[in-house]
């Protein structure tokens, strides 16, 4: 092959070259196509309508300004953005001391108990979501399981209203993104070394302080990794606030959808969508920040 | 090495707290009065109702279209874009571009495209619904088939280059048979998310035309019956079998290539 002239190799190379370059349009162009159709031009149109009026029947008059950010100030809205952030984050706290030490249990057990005990948590996981919140209304209504085993066991006189507050708002939350915090979590703990640990004891440490400085340390991208998968889905949560809510503790996610659909405020609409992506944002920049540091 | 006996406590907590509410759904799936909340005795009456619900059943005929559809679209179209990000570029925002889907939180996403299909003025109905949900099904087709692509070894795809084959033929002969069962992952993650998928099909259909889930979520605002339950028990027991399916089928599938 070495004896072939030059100019075939010359040939061979611009014709490989121009195979390559339609193997690119091949290859990326379609998906790339449909994500800047159905993805970018779809966030490009939220982000302009940010800055234009409402119609007064709804739609969008193309008149700049920048009353919509200005509203965002009204202590109504900065409550209900607040008010999501707060239960959010009170749900990944929750998830995560339920999820570490259920992740770290998991990562001790025999191999072949560590496959089935993974799919037992991610199996509820895997069927629909609206029917995991519906079965915690079965469970918490007035005449409900919960509230009648109270009520045998002598421990109240009358059902509790437990729905409809934030504390169920939360334990939706907890319990839809769970699984979610464990997985990142079971990972980081399994590719520990254990002789780390080990040595920590060897060296004096006892268990708590082995787990603050050498345990938790080396598995912290795995738990930036777990809260943000719960985080970010809870914070713009509007079924979970519905169906368990009661309505009662809105947050940001159900404002967006009545601006939407009920208001038909688009351009404040899209204005509070943009918040909601910058905090998401800001988070995703600081887990990648700090998982590069680790 | 030693396990402390109080991480027992959590563990056992986070499985009795996931199924103690699926476990009490099921029962009541076979309660014979009238009250969801209430057990008075086992029949099968919810599910005999069930079947005839015509609402369920049209939500059903939709869902699986939009599935079926938007799952053979994901397919191709992530299949072919994974390739292309592996072994066409080496732009880090391309990748990050085509794992945006996946991230974006599903309410920013169902509300983008209902921006945008009233800014093209098109119509909602299963076809909005079914665009839509291919764009985070391909999301996921396209990752799933990445990772496999990056272990995958090169060698033979090289083989066929040298040798002269264009793009197209290397791809049919060498790169898709190893990355059959990759491609089928990533298939049955896209329609398994598109039959559950509520928040974008509830921005992007229209009244006429919903799917189950949006079928179910009017079913539980306005006003519960055991027929939820009875529904719900029969959709965990299609997921349950599809998780364990698809685990076997994987591991089949691992230990084959």
């Amino acid at each position: 092959m070495k004896s072939s002239t030059t100019a075939t190799g010359a040939s061979a190379t611009s014709r490989a070259r121009r195979s390559h370059a339609l193997g690119r349009l091949l290859f990326l162009g379609p998906g790339l196509l449909y994500l800047v159709a159905f993805v970018v031009v779809p966030l490009g149109l939220i982000v302009s309508y940010t800055v234009f009026r409402r119609g007064r029947f709804g739609g969008i008059v193309y008149e700049f300004t920048w009353e919509n950010f200005a509203r965002l100030d009204d202590s109504l809205y900065r409550d209900v953005v607040l008010g999501s952030l707060k239960l959010a984050a009170i749900a990944t706290l929750i998830a995560l001391l339920v999820g570490y030490p259920t992740a770290y249990l998991i990562a001790q057990l025999p191999k072949k108990w560590k496959t089935i005990a993974l799919v037992v948590i991610v199996m509820p996981f895997w069927t629909n979501f609206l029917v995991r919140i519906y079965a915690w209304v079965v469970l918490l209504s007035g005449p409900g399981l919960v509230n009648s085993a109270l009520l045998d066991l002598g421990l109240i006189d009358k059902p509790l209203e437990l729905l409809y507050n934030q504390g169920t708002v939360v334990t939706g939350l907890v319990y839809s993104y769970l699984p979610l915090m464990i997985l990142p979590l079971y990972a980081a703990i399994e590719k520990l070394d254990p002789q780390l640990r080990e040595a920590s004891a060897n060296l004096g440490a006892g268990p708590v302080r082995t787990f603050f400085s050498v345990t938790l340390p080396l598995t912290l991208p795995g738990v930036l990794t777990g809260s943000l998968f719960v985080f970010v889905p809870s914070f713009g949560n509007f079924i979970i606030p519905e169906l368990l809510g009661g309505g009662r503790s809105t947050m940001v996610g159900n404002v967006i959808r009545d601006q939407f659909l009920k208001a038909r405020d688009w351009p404040f609409g899209a204005t509070l969508t943009l918040a909601l992506l910058v905090v998401l944002i800001v988070l995703l920049l600081a887990q990648a920040w700090s998982s590069r540091r680790a | 090495m030693r396990r402390p006996r109080l991480l027992y406590v959590p563990f056992w907590a986070s499985y009795v707290f996931l199924y103690t509410p699926i476990i009490v759904l099921i029962v009541m799936s076979f309660n014979s009065g009238d009250s969801p909340y209430v057990f008075e005795g086992f029949s099968l009456d919810w599910y005999g109702r069930l079947v005839r619900n015509a609402n369920i059943r049209e939500g059903l005929v939709n869902t699986l279209i939009v599935a079926v559809g938007s799952t053979a679209l994901a397919t191709v179209l992530g299949t072919l874009l994974a390739v292309g990000l592996a072994r066409h570029t080496r732009s880090r925002l391309l990748d990050a571009l085509s794992v945006l889907p996946a991230i974006l939180p599903d309410l920013v996403l169902g509300i983008g495209l209902l921006v945008f299909y009233a800014a093209v003025k098109m119509t909602l109905g299963l076809h909005s619904v079914l665009l839509a949900h291919t764009v985070f099904g391909m999301a996921f087709v396209t990752a799933v088939v990445r990772t496999r692509l990056t272990h995958a070894d090169t060698s033979l795809e090289e083989a066929s280059r040298d040798l002269g084959a264009p793009p197209l033929t290397t791809f049919l002969r060498i790169t898709l048979p190893q990355l059959a069962p990759g491609i089928l992952a990533g298939a049955l993650l896209a329609f398994t998310l598109s039959i559950d998928e509520f928040v974008i099909a509830f921005f992007t259909s229209a009244p006429t035309t919903p799917t189950l889930p949006i079928v179910i979520y009017s079913m539980v605002r306005f006003g519960i019956t055991p027929e939820v339950n009875a529904l719900a028990t029969v959709l965990l027991a299609v997921s349950f079998t599809a998780v364990i399916v698809t685990q076997r089928m994987t591991r089949l599938t691992e230990s084959l290539s």
